[in-house]
């Protein structure tokens, strides 16, 4: 079986981004690049499903400007086999993202799609579900486990009251949740190795797919600061501010 | 224009954050319809139906519609959504796991996790972890949105909508329920309670959480977590607070023992007011509390349980 794994690149989790004196946006001029914290523990979700024999290839695909590569380089790194860049400038949105995704899958025809839950910068948590929409599949989101057997695959998925445990057919979309596995870090010879696996360029036009926005961002605002709070020295004195001061008690 | 708000509940029961996306509906203003999509769930629909401000309520009932499998009820959404101008869930995960299906299916954006209505096209969300918000417009024949509910304050029970039977039982047979593992608990929701005690990594253990459950009982709170406590295996995921976990805005929130990384405060930073009991003077939490007290959780706690 084939595993399709789509990758972000986005800003670093520790990276606490601040907004654009015009607000047009975020600055990220100089800001450190990542992976997607929820497609690190994609990929490493499909490398162990070939470690099990239950893959034979691994294909990561990114959607994005050039330095997405580095992204596509890093999965490889960490073991998957080959990898798919589809440039664009464009800040696509999930929709234009799922529909890339969906051309891929038909030229790809892999037996597993897996997404990170959600990119930690749009804080979407959209593509993978449309994807399964645009594919016609089923899709088990927010996955704490993943069980594939034979014709199917069982999804334990983190939802709000706890957890569910659902059934898929195959080929199917599976979107991860933190609790899936704890990605390893890339070697320094498997860094090496993945300069040489192949990588692909292709474009959304190439694809027949128009990636263009069709929600317009009018403003990008900092949140209102809280104010600054005090320092109690004990118990008794916080008490006494949580009846008086706040009447929250 | 009307709206379309599917209803959260577990067939016996409507949750409330329903409330507060009839809420978000009513700041678009136009007829606001419920539908209650699921399996023996006529009471669900009864007390969907006393929402203020609804106009009918949408009972689909089948087997189909169960577990709330996105497959199914996206199809069901197909044929009974078609006239309406906005399709509303809240941003939970079953709200998050079904609408970006629909849109998909519609060829239409999804706009997640809306905090205000600007106007009927405009909505403020927000991104990089709460560290922005921005306002986006969208252009679609169709909204389909997630709404963040803590942001809307609840509707009241003084309506009287009707409720209209549908027959549809669509079953795609790509996706089937295989069990469930839920966490039942006496005390009040995380998403909704007016006081919520969370505990970090400086828990320790999970046993050690039973002193915050302890507070928590004689407060009537609930109980919540960071990443560090829920990965520890000390509470279920279920508990985590956070940018990728669930978002309160309680009137009270007391974090004990967490730290204050950006994806906590991502799910607690609209508090009305934050309390931080943390043995470290530098931990980062002290910068969005209104009342920190550096000192033992363990000593702590126990002394504040005695003192409320
Ligand atoms: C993609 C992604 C998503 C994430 N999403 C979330 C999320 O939704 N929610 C979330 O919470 N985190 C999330 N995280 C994790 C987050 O970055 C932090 O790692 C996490 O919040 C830390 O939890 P903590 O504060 O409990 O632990 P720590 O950072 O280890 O802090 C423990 C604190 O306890 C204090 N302490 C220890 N002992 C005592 C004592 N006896 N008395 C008093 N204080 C004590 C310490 O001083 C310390 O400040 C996410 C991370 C990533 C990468
Ligand atoms: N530009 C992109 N390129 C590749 N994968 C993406 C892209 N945007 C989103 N995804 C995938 O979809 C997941 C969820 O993203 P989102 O729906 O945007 O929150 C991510 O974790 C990725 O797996």
């Amino acid at each position: 079986m084939k595993v399709l794994v789509s990758v972000k690149r986005v800003v670093d989790y520790n990276v606490k981004v601040r907004v654009n004196a015009d607000n047009s946006g975020v600055d990220l001029s100089n800001a450190k690049m990542s992976m997607n914290p929820f497609c690190e523990i994609a990929v490493e979700e499909a490398i162990r499903l070939k470690e099990k024999g239950i893959a034979n290839e691994v294909v990561v695909v990114s959607v994005g400007p050039k330095a997405a590569q580095d992204t596509l380089r890093t999965a490889l790194a960490l073991g998957a086999d080959r990898g798919i860049l589809v440039e664009t400038e464009e800040q696509v949105e999930s929709l234009g993202v799922a529909k890339v995704l969906q051309k891929v899958v038909q030229e790809e025809q892999p037996g597993l799609v897996i997404l990170g839950k959600q990119a930690i910068d749009s804080d979407n948590n959209q593509t993978g579900q449309m994807l399964a929409a645009l594919t016609g599949m089923g899709q088990g989101t927010f996955a704490s486990e993943v069980l594939v057997d034979g014709e199917s695959v069982a999804v334990t998925r983190e939802i709000d009251g706890g957890l569910q445990t659902v059934s898929l057919k195959l080929p199917a979309i599976v979107t991860t949740d933190l609790r899936l596995n704890e990605p390893r870090y890339a070697s320094l010879p498997n860094i090496m190795k993945a300069k040489k696996k192949p990588l692909e360029t292709k474009t959304p036009e190439s694809l027949g797919v128009d990636v263009k926005p069709r929600v317009k961002v009018l403003k990008v605002e900092a949140p209102e600061a809280r104010k600054a709070g005090v320092q109690v020295n004990s118990v008794a004195e916080l008490v006494g501010k949580l009846k008086a001061e706040a009447g929250v008690i | 224009m009307s709206i379309l708000v599917i209803a959260e509940h577990n067939n016996v029961e409507l949750k409330d954050a329903t409330r507060n996306v009839v809420a978000a509906a009513q700041a678009i203003g136009a007829e606001v319809d419920v539908l209650v999509a699921g399996f023996s769930c006529s009471d669900v629909a009864e007390a969907a139906a006393k929402l203020t401000g609804v106009r009918n309520i949408i009972l689909a009932e089948s087997k189909a519609y169960e577990h709330q499998l996105a497959e199914n009820i996206s199809a069901l959404l197909l044929e009974v959504a078609k006239d309406y101008s906005h399709i509303l869930a809240a941003s939970s995960t079953m709200g998050k796991n079904l609408l970006p299906r629909v849109a998909a299916a519609l060829d239409v954006a999804q706009i997640s996790d809306i905090i205000s209505v600007e106007s009927p096209d405009t909505f403020k969300r927000p991104i990089y972890a709460g560290n922005a918000i921005a306002t986006v417009q969208s252009a679609e024949p169709v909204n389909v949105i997630t709404v963040r509910t803590t942001a809307f304050d609840a509707v009241s029970t003084t309506g009287a909508a009707q409720i209209i039977k549908v027959f549809n039982d669509i079953d795609c047979g790509l996706s089937a329920f295989v069990s469930d593992q839920l966490v039942e608990s006496e005390r009040p929701e995380l998403g909704s309670a007016n006081i919520v005690v969370s505990g970090g990594r400086g828990m320790g253990s999970g046993e050690n959480f039973s002193i915050l459950e302890s507070l928590a009982d004689k407060m009537g709170a609930a109980v919540g977590a960071s990443r560090a406590a829920v990965d520890s295996g000390f509470v279920p995921n279920d508990m985590q607070v956070g940018q990728t976990g669930k978002i309160v805005a309680p009137d009270l929130y007391i974090a004990a023992g967490i730290s204050g990384a950006i994806q906590h405060l991502a799910g607690m930073k609209d508090s009305k007011y934050i309390v931080a009991i943390n043995n470290d003077p530098e931990a980062p939490i002290f910068q969005v509390a209104d009342f920190g007290l550096v000192a033992d959780l363990f000593e702590a706690i126990p002394e504040l349980e005695a003192a409320v």
